[in-house]
């Protein structure tokens, strides 16, 4: 399906990641958003309350991000695509709610513009220290799919990504932004409206008298209803059957929770993009994502001019993680390094999957700014040693 | 419980409540059941598509009715069944979304909640089941337990002033707030077929008894006793100063209609307010296309 010609500003501009992401969300066909304001993410809400009393659609600032997050889901089963936005301490907040949209398998997305923290922290500057939260942040086993982008123009393109596979995989999609790609300003470029390919709702085809919500076809993924149809469905955030049914028996919660991260689990391949450059015949990999992936750059160009075999890999999917692929570069490289702006998250994952067969290392940064590549680089040639 | 029996002429509210998940899990002599049967009654005559009809729940004992009705209904989270009926009736207008669920629910967890979409006359009806008690949990203290009345938390009685639900709401704008006890069968269900007819943030307080932990604990005799003592014990007065309803361990309740008015809703707001300034530029929001 194409995007909605009504959502789309096609043409050349010179926008914030914000601001960028509010048009990826008008594209993407969200015509629903609960906000609670929030630096420094503030803008993407702003952006969209100015476009959509023209483009058909509404906008409610919320009384805090507990009820941001649960309108949002309450909104997707009202049909609407729809979407919040915060920064590390409202996500906290909505960690909740986050895992009832997993539960109930609802499709919504949430952006976080990650700001330093723990708690207050450095409200304007920036931090990717929410990265973990945003995969095991509410409490239970669930899988999440989460992004994130290193330039307004990818805040744009990615947030439509977000929107699609919230819809393809029925699951709360997490757009994890930093203040930096927040509020940078760039040329990006909105395509034409049948240039954009927009996943619609799963929606049954089934009469009401056939339909089991929580019922799947093989694929793991239940089909959808919109509430006010006809189908008169239950949906809980207890344990529940095929019929939506609270069942609280472990028999009950091994097929559902299985199933809930089965469905992304056994779909990371088509989940998961990421960015790969010379990674073939390399000797160290460096792997970031968000604004670092840009800070690398100099320092693998450095190391390169230097005679080292770099390969470097831009990880728009951070959750699922990229396994498989760190799987296999690990036979074949002596060590991986991955900066980011936090004392050790992403880097877990990496060392998990290089099981000892490659060396990891961290180049850490507490927050508030960028490396200077040129510690990135320090630590590359280490690695190659 | 037995089974259905195939010969048993159908229950008179098998249209609207989910029969293949009953038994339901409440004790016998609950004030949730009344209020629940009342409710079906005034649905009955809601003359509405039921297939446009939603129920959302919080946590709790009363938390689960919604599970019970045959419309499409959720089981949200703790406290926060009014921000998530605020996203359904707000993502599809045509909606009628009723919150059904208990005191803490409402006013504790959800307290902001509450008086935000009465604030903003969100366009949802509410009908906070009150049994003065956190039921499902065991019996603890919530912001509505009567000064003195024990708890499990409150073993030597209570101290903490409790909520005037209706002050609450009322002075926070809703435009139709009532309270009735669940024996007062035939004004509850009038009040709640009132309330579904209402555009606008509609509240209903049911004062219902706890039969299993707040009637034992405090010694007040079975459900059904103390479902009597509060009917009993009520006065009825329409229109009363809110500041007059206070609820005090054991003694008279001022029960009602005590608010009935007009207001333009959140959407309402929205759309009249935008099309005032932006003009034809604006599209309205929810108005069935001509
Ligand atoms: S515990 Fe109290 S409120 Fe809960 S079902 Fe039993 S009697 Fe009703």
């Amino acid at each position: 399906m194409k995007a909605d010609p009504k959502g789309v500003l096609t043409g050349e501009h010179y926008l914030d990641g914000d601001h960028a992401c509010a048009e990826g969300a008008l594209a993407a066909g969200c015509r629903f958003f609960a906000g609670y304001p929030i630096t420094p993410s503030t803008e993407v809400a702003e952006r969209y309350v100015s476009r959509i009393p023209m483009v058909g659609g509404i906008f409610i600032q919320m009384e805090d991000e507990l009820a941001s997050m649960a309108a949002l889901v309450g909104a997707a089963w009202g049909g609407k695509k729809s979407m919040t936005v915060t920064s590390g301490p409202g996500f906290s907040l909505m960690m909740e709610n986050i895992g009832l949209a997993a539960m109930m398998e609802t499709p919504c997305v949430v952006v976080n513009v990650q700001r330093g923290g723990p708690s207050t922290g450095l409200p304007t500057m920036v931090g990717q220290q929410d990265m973990m939260q945003a995969r095991w942040g509410s409490h239970g086993d669930y899988q999440i799919i989460a992004l994130s982008p290193a330039s307004p123009q990818e805040a744009f393109d990615y947030t439509i990504k977000c929107f699609n596979l919230a819809e393809k995989y029925r699951v709360p999609v997490l757009f994890m932004m930093d203040e930096c790609v927040g509020h940078m300003t760039e040329k990006v470029v909105i395509p034409k409206p049948d240039e954009i390919e927009i996943t619609p709702r799963r929606l049954t085809k089934l009469a009401p008298e056939k339909y089991l919500p929580y019922k799947t076809n093989g694929d793991l993924v239940p089909e959808m209803i919109v509430a006010g149809t006809g189908y008169k469905i239950h949906s809980t955030g207890l344990t529940h059957d095929e019929r939506g049914y609270p069942v609280m028996s472990p028999g009950t919660q091994d097929q559902l929770v299985k199933r809930l991260c089965d469905k992304i689990k056994l779909n990371a391949d088509d989940i998961i993009e990421i960015e790969e450059d010379q990674t073939e015949g390399a000797e160290v990999i460096v792997m970031a994502y968000g604004i670092t992936s840009r800070v690398t750059l100099p320092a693998v160009f450095k190391a390169r001019k230097k005679g080292i075999k770099v390969g470097y890999i831009k990880m728009i999917t951070a959750w699922p993680f990229p396994e498989k692929r760190v799987r296999e570069l690990a036979k074949k490289v002596k060590a991986f390094v991955m900066p980011e702006i936090n004392l050790g998250q992403m880097v877990l994952e990496v060392e998990r999957c290089a099981a000892g067969q490659a060396k990891t290392y961290h180049v850490p940064h507490a927050g508030g700014w960028v490396h200077d590549p040129e510690d990135i680089y320090q630590v590359i040639e280490e690695a190659v040693k | 419980m037995s089974k259905q029996n195939n010969n048993l002429p159908e229950h008179p509210m098998e249209r609207l409540l989910r029969m293949d998940r009953i038994p339901h899990i409440w004790c016998s002599t609950c004030g949730i059941g009344t209020a629940v049967s009342c409710f079906i009654s005034a649905l009955e005559k809601f003359e509405y598509p039921m297939d446009k009809v939603a129920i959302v729940s919080g946590i709790g004992c009363t938390g689960r009715v919604a599970g019970y009705i045959k419309l499409d209904s959720f089981h949200s989270t703790h406290g926060r069944a009014i921000p998530f009926a605020t996203g359904l009736k707000l993502a599809n207008p045509e909606l009628k979304v009723i919150v059904i669920s208990g005191d803490g629910d409402l006013s504790a967890i959800g307290g902001n909640h509450l008086i935000h979409a009465a604030r903003r006359n969100m366009d949802i009806t509410v009908i906070c089941v009150n049994n003065f008690i956190y039921a499902m949990t065991g019996g603890q203290s919530a912001p509505t337990t009567p000064l003195t009345a024990n708890s499990s938390t409150a073993p030597y009685g209570n101290s903490d002033p409790p909520f005037n639900l209706p002050l609450l709401v009322g002075s926070c704008g809703a435009t139709y707030v009532a309270r009735w006890t669940a024996l007062h069968i035939r004004r509850l269900t009038k009040s709640m077929h009132e309330a579904l007819n209402k555009k606008g943030f509609s509240f209903i307080e049911v004062i219902a008894p706890c039969s299993t932990l707040y009637a034992r604990r405090n010694r007040l005799g079975t459900g059904l006793d103390l479902m009597k003592f509060y009917h009993d014990n009520s006065e009825i007065k329409h229109g009363a100063p809110l500041e007059e309803l206070d609820i005090n361990f054991q003694q008279k309740i001022i029960v009602g209609k005590f608010i009935d008015k007009e207001k333009p809703t959140f959407v309402d707001n929205w759309n009249n307010w935008l099309s005032q300034k932006l003009g034809s530029k604006f599209v309205p929001y929810g108005v069935a296309k001509a």
